[in-house]
């Protein structure tokens, strides 16, 4: 009785989470001149132009292809730095520990407008502009921090009784890291693998920013058609259904290391 | 027991620190240049010392703006924590369904920010939006582009709909992370569903609430994208959060000096209340032991 209340409510908010997506999914299916004429709730006139234009115009794939790229080197990038700072932070005190900790997540606090400029120079003077690499470095400014935290929390749950019990069985730091602690906090590391693709992803103006046509992202692409084009809502909300796709894969791949949770529990 | 002291741990965060500063340091002291000089052009810029910051502070469209974003956040944090929570609570421990959900969870927040806005319009529209369309049908007038109350509850709705998820997901990770002892434990003592949660799920995930409520806040009180496609800060002035002022100011009119000195202001709230967040969820509830 009680579940089954928890279990419909859930399922209405999971409902309602889907109705927006649902209604973009709809558009995507529909060309312009249906969109803005009739109102229906399943598309009469499907039509898949829209999907078939963004795959063959190099213009909107690349775009795809682009944001893959960068928002990858990013999310490597970040968790492996991430992991060892991490693993400071949760296990020992050292000289500033915790001011460094907060500075960190200090990093994402600045309104990014007026950082616009400044980033643009400090990229241009090391003659990265228009690469991966350039948006997959100044992307780990938030996603960094971001990782360190969620990061500190998993490991923070673990009993420091599991490294010193490890160490005294001779295993070196680095084995003990990747053999047995990596291991116990795989929840840990999906959640923030997820987080930072998330991020990097959903991050629009220090891309654009820092592209121009090589290593254009797929949300600078989405707004310059839309304002040349006058508007096309099916083409828009295709762009948009396609930019759902690659990462509902990723949590759809990381879902295991969050769903199994914490492996000491059952020991 | 208290944690070893280890300056040798340094090491392990030298690779962080020296990644982060490399792009925070020169931006961000660039921009505090911008807010004490007034710039002409390349080479052309002059001292002039806090006239900007007292210009800034000075200007009644940035105080409105500042008191409309502390609302926004307000209420983002009110209803997106509580409720991420308990979404989190009513959802699957585990089988085939927890991957469905959080699949579906995970939607809202992979659509780019500024696809966000768009998608809202299309939803929200009077005549071709499923959410517009219907509540006009069942006789509700509703159009956010005339009504700044409409436009209020547009973003509100957008907001919930699209930073919930965020919440619930780190609470599922927080709570999956309990060991099932502590359940067995509490069960053997007989505790209610209440108990089990005041005591032993709601502290262990004090780290990740700490997380989402860290993150919540500053990500809300900097939100731009959305709001700027959906209502472009009207009607009128109702929906214009400090954001989309400063850019107003710094690429609208061209001037670095006193979007300097708002940004470095801004930057200082943001900093001032999450470092008062981050104090209050450390020390809540942990009395005198600590």
């Amino acid at each position: 009785m009680k579940t089954g209340i928890v279990r419909f409510a859930l399922a209405t908010y999971l409902v309602m989470l889907m109705l927006p997506v649902y209604w973009m999914v709809n558009m995507s299916l529909r060309d312009n001149a249906d969109i803005l004429s009739t109102f229906v709730l399943f598309p009469e006139n499907l039509t898949f132009d829209n999907y078939i234009k963004i795959f063959t115009d190099p213009s909107w794939y690349s775009g795809y292809i682009n944001s893959m790229i960068y928002v990858t080197m990013n999310m490597v990038i970040s968790v492996s730095v991430a992991l060892p700072a991490a693993y400071a932070f949760s296990r020992y005190r050292f000289i500033g520990d915790k001011h460094v900790f907060f500075w960190l997540l200090t990093n994402r606090m600045a309104p990014p407008a007026v950082f616009a400029l400044p980033f643009f120079q400090l990229y241009q003077t090391m003659g990265l502009i228009d690469t991966h690499i350039a948006v997959a470095l100044a992307h780990t400014l938030f996603n960094v921090p971001l990782a360190v935290w969620v990061l500190e929390g998993f490991m923070s749950a673990i009993p420091r009784e599991i490294d010193e019990t490890a160490y005294l069985d001779g295993y070196s730091f680095p084995r003990f890291f990747f053999r047995i602690f990596m291991p116990l906090i795989k929840t840990g590391i999906g959640v923030t693998a997820f987080f930072t693709f998330m991020f990097s992803w959903v991050e629009l103006l220090m891309a654009r920013t820092l592209t121009t046509t090589e290593a254009k992202p797929i949300a600078a692409v989405m707004t310059r058609t839309v304002s040349a084009t006058g508007l096309d809502w099916g083409l828009l909300a295709a762009a948009g259904v396609l930019t759902i796709v690659p990462g509902a894969l990723v949590i759809y791949f990381v879902r295991n290391y969050m769903a199994k949770g914490f492996a000491l529990g059952r020991v | 027991m208290d944690k070893p002291t280890n300056n040798g741990a340094w090491l392990l965060v030298v690779p962080v620190v020296l990644l982060v500063a490399f792009n925070a340091v020169m931006p961000l002291m660039a921009v505090v240049n911008y807010s004490v000089q007034d710039i002409f052009g390349p080479g052309q810029a002059y001292w002039v010392g806090t006239e900007w910051y007292r210009e800034v502070l000075g200007d009644t469209r940035l105080h409105e703006a500042l008191l409309r974003q502390f609302l926004f956040s307000g209420l983002v944090l009110l209803i997106e924590i509580p409720l991420g929570v308990l979404i989190a609570l009513a959802m699957p421990r585990r089988g085939w369904a927890v991957s469905l959900v959080l699949v579906i969870l995970a939607l809202p927040l992979l659509i780019p920010w500024n696809v966000i806005g768009t998608i809202w319009i299309i939803f929200t529209r009077p005549d071709i939006g499923l959410l517009g369309y219907s509540l006009n049908s069942l006789g509700i007038p509703f159009d956010h582009t005339a009504s700044p109350l409409d436009a209020w509850i547009t973003l509100m709705l957008m907001e919930v709909w699209h930073w919930t998820p965020l919440v619930v997901l780190l609470a599922y990770a927080g709570l999956k992370a309990i060991p099932e002892a502590f359940y067995q434990a509490a069960a053997i003592d007989g505790a209610s569903a209440w108990k089990v949660f005041r005591y032993i799920q709601l502290p262990k995930m004090r780290g990740v609430l700490t997380i989402a409520v860290l993150l919540r806040f500053m990500d809300s009180f900097l939100i731009y994208a959305e709001p700027f496609v959906l209502t472009g800060g009207g009607p009128g002035n109702a929906t214009t959060f400090p954001s989309i002022y400063l850019v107003k100011v710094a690429l609208g009119q061209f001037d670095l000096g006193p979007a300097g000195a708002f940004s470095v202001i801004y930057f200082l709230i943001v900093l001032l209340f999450s470092w008062l967040f981050y104090q209050v969820l450390q020390n809540v509830g942990r009395g005198k032991a600590r």
